[in-house]
């Protein structure tokens, strides 16, 4: 069985992103960039079933610029055997990523697509349903746990106010929440080994997908800056500002 | 044209971040329809009906519509969406599962977790954990959007009287299927639409020194929240995080006790209206952004609170 697994290139999750001065959008030049932290986990994942014996082979699929490839040599080294890297310059949307992603998917035919549930740059959590209505499959979002028997995924689901388990027939997209695994450290000798695993390079026109934006972005802000407020002395005074003056105890 | 709001209920009661999505709708067409997809669900339409700024209750009721299946309510919502401008959902598990599955079967794209209408087809949303706003114009001919219900105002539960009319359900695709769920004890408010949250970081130092915050919660009749280290740490449940990455809460008032005010938890917070922060660091970030900040041992500021609060 086949796993496929996306993987996304972002700023960093430490770094602390700016907006820029004309409102163009955020500044991202010359910052720190990882693999998106819920893809990692996904990459964790996939691995953990290849070497649990319910996988043979675990496909890292990245859509972007070219840098991308060192995103996907850290997801190689973690242990995916071979990597596709969809290049496209400019923005890519959510949308044009399932689409992408749909193309691989009939191109690979895998059992199992394993995604971030949301990427920590453009926080959408959208590209898993998206991969899985365009494929006709089913989905688990938001995943702390996965278990795979007879042609099925049994998936247990961070939702509100709980936990929520399904089935989901194979072949299925998943997407991963934080508590599915803790991804692991990719030591030296990986790393020397992922740079002879297969990377592929294709481009959207390859694969015949409109990569188009369809959502313009007109202007990028800050948010508004909550003022600090008041230190109080003691417990007292704190109960007695919030009864009299922020009304927000009786 | 109207706007589809996807309701989100348990069979029994309408949720109520159902109501700011009406809101939310409100602002971006003059018709509001909600969907009631569920089983054995026409209290929820009725409860739905009488939400003021509601002019129609569309009730898909089956049992494979039971358990938020996103394959099955999705479908649902495609068989419905043609007829509408926009569709709409709260940025709950829910929404976020079921509303960009439905959109991409119309080759729409999405927008997610808007925190203002700026017109019909314009919408602001945060990026970056919140350390940026976009504003986002979408020319799809149907809008998929999802609301961050604390960005909007309730609508009133009461005052409409919308008819309630029967759709035809769409049938299961039997792709998936509900095997069980672990309910969070409901005995007290929900995080996300909780007048008071009372929140425990690593600070609180044990799963155990966490029921000094129940106390307090209890009090307030507050919900619990905590940072995602007091998740990690396994002081707290995961359900009960609050940032980027779990629940984004904005209650009137947010009591931040032994949490030091890392960006991620802060983007899930920075909205309520007042926040209180304890904490026996006067250097933690927490205080820059707290409108009453208290310099103190939690253990001994817990049980002060608990005797001023009577």
């Amino acid at each position: 069985m086949k796993i496929l697994v996306a993987v996304k290139r972002v700023v960093d999750f430490n770094v602390k992103v700016r907006v820029k001065a004309d409102g163009s959008g955020v500044d991202t030049a010359n910052l720190k960039m990882s693999m998106n932290p819920f893809d990692e986990i996904g990459v964790e994942e996939a691995v953990r079933l290849r070497e649990a014996g319910l996988a043979t082979e675990v496909v890292a699929v990245s859509c972007g610029v070219p840098q991308c490839q060192e995103t996907q040599r850290t997801a190689l080294a973690m242990g995916a055997d071979r990597a596709i890297l969809v290049q496209a310059e400019g923005e890519l949307q959510p949308l044009a990523v399932a689409k992408i992603l749909k193309a691989i998917f009939d191109r690979e035919q895998p059992q199992l697509v394993i995604l971030g549930k949301q990427a920590i740059d453009d926080d959408s959590n959208q590209t898993g349903q998206m991969l899985a209505a365009l494929a006709g499959v089913g989905q688990a979002t938001f995943a702390s746990k996965l278990v795979l028997a007879d042609g099925w995924a049994q998936v247990t689901r961070e939702v509100d106010g709980g936990l929520a388990t399904v089935a989901v027939k194979l072949p299925a997209v998943v997407t991963t929440d934080l508590r599915l695994n803790e991804p692991r450290y990719v030591t030296l000798p990986n790393i020397m080994k992922a740079k002879k695993k297969p990377l592929e390079t294709l481009t959207p026109k390859d694969l015949a997908v409109d990569v188009g934006a369809r959502l313009q972005t007109l202007r990028t802000v800050e948010p508004a800056q909550r003022k600090a407020g008041i230190r109080v002395p003691d417990v007292a005074t704190l109960v007695r500002k919030l009864r009299d003056e922020a009304k927000v105890i009786s | 044209m109207a706007v589809l709001v996807i309701a989100e209920h348990d069979n029994r009661r309408l949720r109520p971040s159902t109501l700011n999505v009406v809101t939310a709708a409100s602002r971006m067409a003059g018709d509001v329809h909600v969907l009631v997809a569920g089983a054995d669900c026409a209290e929820v339409a009725r409860q739905a009906a009488q939400v003021t700024g509601v002019s129609k209750v569309l009730l898909a009721d089956a049992p494979h519509m039971a358990e938020e299946l996103a394959e099955c309510v999705s479908e649902q919502v495609v068989a419905l969406a043609r007829a509408y401008s926009h569709v709409v959902a709260a940025a709950t598990s829910f929404g976020k599962d079921v509303l960009p599955r439905a959109a991409a079967r119309h080759d729409c794209a999405p927008v997610s977790d808007i925190v203002a209408v700026e017109s019909p087809d314009t919408f602001a949303r945060p990026i970056y954990a919140g350390n940026a706003i976009a504003t986002v114009r979408c020319g799809e001919p149907i809008k998929f959007v999802t609301v961050r219900p604390t960005a909007f105002d309730a609508a009133p539960a009461q005052g409409g009287n919308a008819p309630v009319e029967t759709v035809a359900v769409a049938a299961d695709p039997g792709l998936s299927r509900f095997v069980s769920r672990e309910g969070a004890k409901l005995d007290r408010p929900e995080l996300q639409g909780a007048r008071v949250v009372v929140s425990g970081g690593r600070g609180l130092g044990s799963a155990e020194n966490f029921k000094l915050l129940e106390k307090v919660a209890d009090r307030l009749n507050a919900a619990l929240g905590a940072s995602r280290a007091a998740v990690d740490a396994g002081y707290a449940p995961n359900d009960w995080q609050v940032g980027q990455t779990g629940k984004i809460v904005a209650p009137q008032l947010y009591l931040a006790v032994g949490i030091s005010g890392a960006i991620q938890h802060l983007a899930g917070m920075k909205d309520s209206k007042v926040i209180v922060a304890i904490n026996k660091d006067p250097e933690a970030p927490i205080f820059q952004i707290a409108d009453y900040g208290l310099v103190a041992d939690l253990f001994e500021a817990l049980p002060q609170l608990l005797q001023e609060l009577g």
